[in-house]
């Protein structure tokens, strides 16, 4: 099964974070997955600010700046694993770096 | 007849249940085979009593979804339907109900304990989960509990239901390492049972279910401490059952409850397994300390050899390993025991002040309790107010109104015409 693993984190605290190691710390668990064989993509997200939302209604285009909800913790990134059960997804989610100071939704994806 | 069938299909239904599942690979179906089951035996079982009822439910289970399967696949033609289909085929489960009986795995049912309790799920549908599946209680019953909509609990079965199918919820037993974790969630599920699900009356409550979920984990798990502990404190609580309420249905305090009428067989088996319980970890788990505290009541012949010493020296034991304001104020009680109210005073004074246990009635109901106990009764009187304005349930309701009337008695002013009678002739 695929799930999409969400990372959520509060950018105001991205001025206390150790950002070189935060970026050793990601690419050292990337690599570890894509040597277990779970990963399948993963992207970083530009902030929340470069955010624009879309929205069409009676077939007018809404474009409004910014995410689609204030949020305490904006969505920062995402990987995209494959994994046998919940419970490994889970494991794997545990490791995502952000996952000490923020937060990560896993969340199953529909088999096409 | 059909009592008779009802009883033993419930009796085997959880773990035929879990071996089904396991079998077919997917909770639904399995329910259904089984439902199926039921009725089938509901017509067979009367005139020919199998002789072993939970293979002859995972045979003709097992047959009844596959052909439900089939039914879906001719419908709707899905992919993973026809891979399902293949794979149970394929499972070298022959029909026969002695080769039936070989497939049973006896942690089947355990799978089916974890699965349920299974953190990805809400503790609501965690509960009912349990309560449905492995308690073979009916969604009525299970409603009722808990003081919901039959419909409402229906609803909350089949999204829990989906959620294991949809988020890929594995119907295994945890991994080594997340054992203790989990097995701390069944626990909690459990003991939630114990304390919050009544059967539609408030007199009767689910004790029996969560004991009997506690004696299957026992089990299946044998020589864990928290288990051990949580069952052993559930037997010593529900041991006292009998005494607690009177004829009116109003409580009895622990020092005036008959204690003829606590159940010596509970008692006993509870008492078996706290040294055990006690033992087997380093720190030993809450609910074992817990236990060991409802130890030393039921040993008690009478309430004034309650070794009170030691209940205090336990709640010090507990506070260190959760600590928690509920535990302060069942130590400062204790403490009020051991050195007298007005050692313990201060310490509920405290917790009131920091406001942790704002809301629940208990904490002005000891605090009165020991004012009342100083003699300063008007104070008592004040606080016994405000535990009723808090109370919960009726029968505490009733038992803070009988303390309020007792002391107002005791603080109204003597006159000549006053209820202490009249001065004179």
């Amino acid at each position: 099964m695929q799930y999409l693993l969400l990372i959520y984190s509060a950018e105001s605290d991205d001025a206390n974070l150790d950002g070189p190691k935060l970026m050793a710390d990601y690419g050292a668990f990337t690599q570890g997955i894509v040597q277990s064989g779970h990963f399948k993509s993963a992207d970083r997200l530009k902030p929340v600010d470069t955010a624009t939302t879309v929205r069409v209604r009676e077939g007018k285009t809404l474009t409004t700046d910014g995410p689609f909800a204030e949020t305490r913790e904006q969505l920062g990134g995402y990987y995209l694993v494959e994994a046998k059960d919940i419970d490994e997804a889970v494991a794997i989610a545990a490791k995502v770096p952000t996952a000490k100071h923020g937060s990560i939704e896993v969340r199953p994806v529909w088999a096409m | 007849m059909t009592a008779d069938v009802d009883k033993a299909f419930r009796r085997h239904a959880p773990e035929a249940l879990a071996t089904l599942i396991r079998l077919v690979g997917d909770f639904d179906l399995a329910e259904e085979g089984l439902q199926e089951a039921f009725a089938a035996a509901a017509l067979a079982w009367p005139a020919d009593p199998p002789s072993n009822p939970r293979a002859w439910l995972v045979t003709v289970g097992r047959r009844k979804a596959l052909d439900q399967l089939r039914r879906r696949i001719a419908f709707r033609a899905r992919r993973d339907a026809l891979t399902a289909a293949a794979e149970i085929e394929a499972q070298a489960v022959p029909d026969e109900i002695d080769e039936a009986e070989a497939a049973f795995q006896g942690d089947d049912l355990l799978r089916l304990i974890f699965t349920c309790c299974h953190p990805a799920l809400s503790l609501e549908a965690q509960v009912a989960l349990t309560l449905r599946t492995v308690c073979q209680l009916p969604t009525a019953a299970v409603a009722r509990a808990f003081l919901v909509a039959e419909e409402a609990m229906a609803q909350r079965l089949v999204r829990a239901k989906a959620k294991i199918h949809d988020a890929g919820i594995p119907y295994a037993t945890p991994a080594r390492e997340a054992l203790d974790t989990r097995i701390e969630g069944v626990l909690a599920v459990i003991y939630l049972v114990f304390t919050e699900a009544y059967a539609g009356d408030p007199r009767r409550s689910l004790a029996a279910e969560a004991i009997g979920l506690a004696r299957r984990l026992d089990a299946l798990l044998p020589g864990r401490g928290a288990i051990q502990g949580l069952l052993a404190l559930m037997l010593l609580h529900e041991a006292r059952r009998p005494a607690r309420t009177d004829a009116a249905g109003d409580i009895v305090l622990l020092e005036d409850q008959d204690r003829a009428l606590w159940d010596a067989a509970m008692i006993a088996e509870g008492l078996a397994l706290v040294a055990p319980a006690l033992k087997a970890a380093t720190p030993p788990s809450p609910y074992a300390v817990q236990a060991a505290i409802a130890a030393l009541h039921d040993e008690a012949a009478t309430p004034g050899v309650t070794d009170w010493r030691q209940i205090l020296g336990l709640y010090a034991v507990l506070m260190r390993l959760t600590p928690s304001p509920v535990v302060e104020l069942n130590h400062a009680a204790a403490l009020a025991m051991v050195d007298g109210p007005a050692a313990a005073l201060p310490r509920v004074e405290a917790l009131a002040a920091r406001g942790a246990l704002a809301g629940y009635d208990v904490l002005p109901a000891v605090r009165a309790d020991l004012l009342r106990r100083l003699g300063r009764r008007a104070e008592a009187l004040a606080f016994y107010e405000e535990a009723l304005a808090l109370a919960r349930h009726e029968p505490d309701r009733r038992f803070f109104q009988r303390r309020i009337k007792e002391l107002g008695r005791l603080t109204l002013p003597v006159t000549p015409d006053g209820p202490q009678g009249r001065s004179g002739a």
